[in-house]
């Protein structure tokens, strides 16, 4: 029997519109009735209920249009958000791949990045000491790694970030397209290394535009459409049925 | 020892020492700012009360730099406060941490600019032929810890209430100015007229200020006022917790 990681009770987020309120306490302030009455009425459903799970190792893709709720999953996945509805269960640590260059510094070098992204992402000082020769050897950043991250390409952003994300020994690794920067080596490293981690029973949650990306890496995938589940599948089935509209 | 607590201490160590390392990487500069600003201050009160008013007080560049260094650490936490979290909505939107290190680092940050700035008082308490007091030694801890506590109880505060109310910014630097010509900094105490002295405890940053000036000054440390200034800050800070408590959960959604 597969062993449920992420598991998705009939879960509905909703956003209530803060327009009201963050458009200042004067402007609060002077339409009290009606800012409390649109925060209480619209609210932005981003998913409805939608249930799902995920097992562990797998490496499960989320597809589906802008502004479908592919994020907002993700949101409830890494616990930032919570769910309005429903429930979320999330068994182990998570480590969300960020943007580019997101938790960095400019001013500080590759190395002392790397420190505080790790201990960002919820690791001891001491645990990151112990693998940062690894990271750094991972990113082939070389004698780089000491030069303020201003200097930096995007290429090298993303390895940095990609490569401390790699070693953080995640139980479930969020992915939110990122694969599509860094030259061909690096990409190759980077499907090697999630090879790895599905091997290692690392749970993947990837989301892409990338239709091919999704058919390489995927195991299964959730396409999410208009804030429900559309389909639930094989990566070729879903994927087709994706492109076909 | 429990990892959770280890790893919160990490956190806001690793968070501290690269503010530090950013802004004394051009290591004088980075100095130079932390006490260039009080001065600066102390200046323009000198010229406008001293030499244009003629306000009567012995040494009053002294008296103004003993209350303006530790203003000058509430000051500049206070009025950070509302974009904090702005600053940092990437990775609040993507990683779940504790958000409350983020306000708790800048607190501590100022804090230690304000320790460094310290020498600076020592050297002027010189100059007007004056020595440094023992009471120091567990004064100035004391007075750390309460002032460390209401600053930080503040800024949680406007922190986690800027994400819903946007202009709380522009509210703040009101709120701080008024505070500011409210506390008996560049003024002391015994100036105010006795029917509006009793006014002045009710602002909770008049007994802190003034036990610091005491202490610079004079050596002398005011039980009254320590007890009324840590309930103050004690208050201020249980009222910024909760509020933060309450809020921050739905950070990554306005963000």
């Amino acid at each position: 029997m597969r062993e449920p990681v992420i598991i998705f009770n009939n879960v509905s987020k909703s956003y209530p519109s803060y327009h009201h309120v963050i458009g200042g306490i004067k402007n609060f302030l002077l339409n009290i009735p009606k800012a409390v009455g649109s925060i209480r009425r619209t609210g932005y459903e981003a998913l409805k209920g939608i249930s799902f799970e995920a097992y562990k190792g797998e490496t499960l893709g989320i597809i589906g249009r802008n502004g479908a709720g592919k994020s907002t999953a993700l949101g409830l996945i890494a616990g930032v958000l919570k769910p309005s509805k429903g429930n979320v269960i999330v068994k182990g640590r998570i480590s969300p791949l960020l943007e580019l260059g997101a938790g960095f510094h400019p001013e500080l070098s590759g190395r002392e990045n790397v420190i505080m992204n790790g201990v960002l992402m919820g690791l001891t000082r001491a645990e990151v000491m112990k693998k940062i020769d690894e990271i750094i050897e991972f990113s082939g950043l070389g004698e780089f790694i000491e030069q303020p991250i201003r200097t930096y390409s995007s290429g090298m952003l993303a390895r940095l970030g990609f490569s401390v994300v790699a070693h953080l020994d995640p139980d479930i690794l969020l992915i939110d397209e990122i694969l599509a920067v860094g030259d061909m080596d690096f990409q190759k490293k980077c499907l090697d290394k999630m090879t790895g981690f599905r091997n290692n029973g690392v749970t993947i949650v990837f989301v892409s535009h990338s239709m091919a990306d999704v058919e390489r890496i995927c195991d299964r995938v959730i396409w999410i459409d208009n804030h429900i589940i559309k389909d639930i599948g094989t990566p070729i089935d879903v994927v087709s049925k994706y492109s076909r509209g | 020892m429990n990892t959770n607590l280890q790893h919160y201490i990490d956190l806001v160590t690793v968070l501290t020492q690269k503010e530090m390392k950013v802004r004394y990487k051009n290591s004088f500069l980075g100095y130079f700012w932390s006490i260039a600003h009080p001065l600066a201050y102390s200046f323009v009160f000198f010229v406008a009360f001293k030499i244009v008013m003629r306000i009567q007080m012995e040494d009053y560049t002294l008296f103004l730099i003993a209350g303006l260094f530790p203003w000058q650490w509430f000051s500049n936490s206070v009025n950070l406060s509302p974009t904090i979290f702005l600053a940092n909505a990437s990775i609040i939107k993507k990683v779940n941490f504790p958000r409350n290190v983020i306000p708790l680092t800048m607190v501590i940050q100022d804090m230690l600019h304000f320790i460094l700035s310290i020498p600076v008082i020592v050297i002027f308490i010189l100059i007007y032929n004056k020595l440094p007091y023992l009471s120091w030694i567990y004064g100035i801890p004391i007075l750390l810890v309460i002032q460390f506590i209401m600053t930080y109880g503040i800024s949680l505060l406007i922190s986690s209430i800027n994400l819903f109310f946007r202009d709380m910014e522009r509210l703040t630097v009101l709120f701080t100015t008024f505070l500011f010509y409210f506390t008996p900094v560049i003024y002391s105490e015994i100036m105010v007229p006795e029917r509006y002295r009793h006014l002045i405890n009710l602002n909770p940053l008049s007994p802190l200020m003034i036990s610091w000036r005491n202490l610079f000054l004079n050596g002398r440390l005011e039980p009254a006022y320590l007890f009324v200034s840590l309930a103050y800050s004690l208050f201020v800070f249980l009222i910024g917790y909760l509020v933060y408590k309450k809020l921050s959960w739905k950070f990554a959604e306005v963000l």
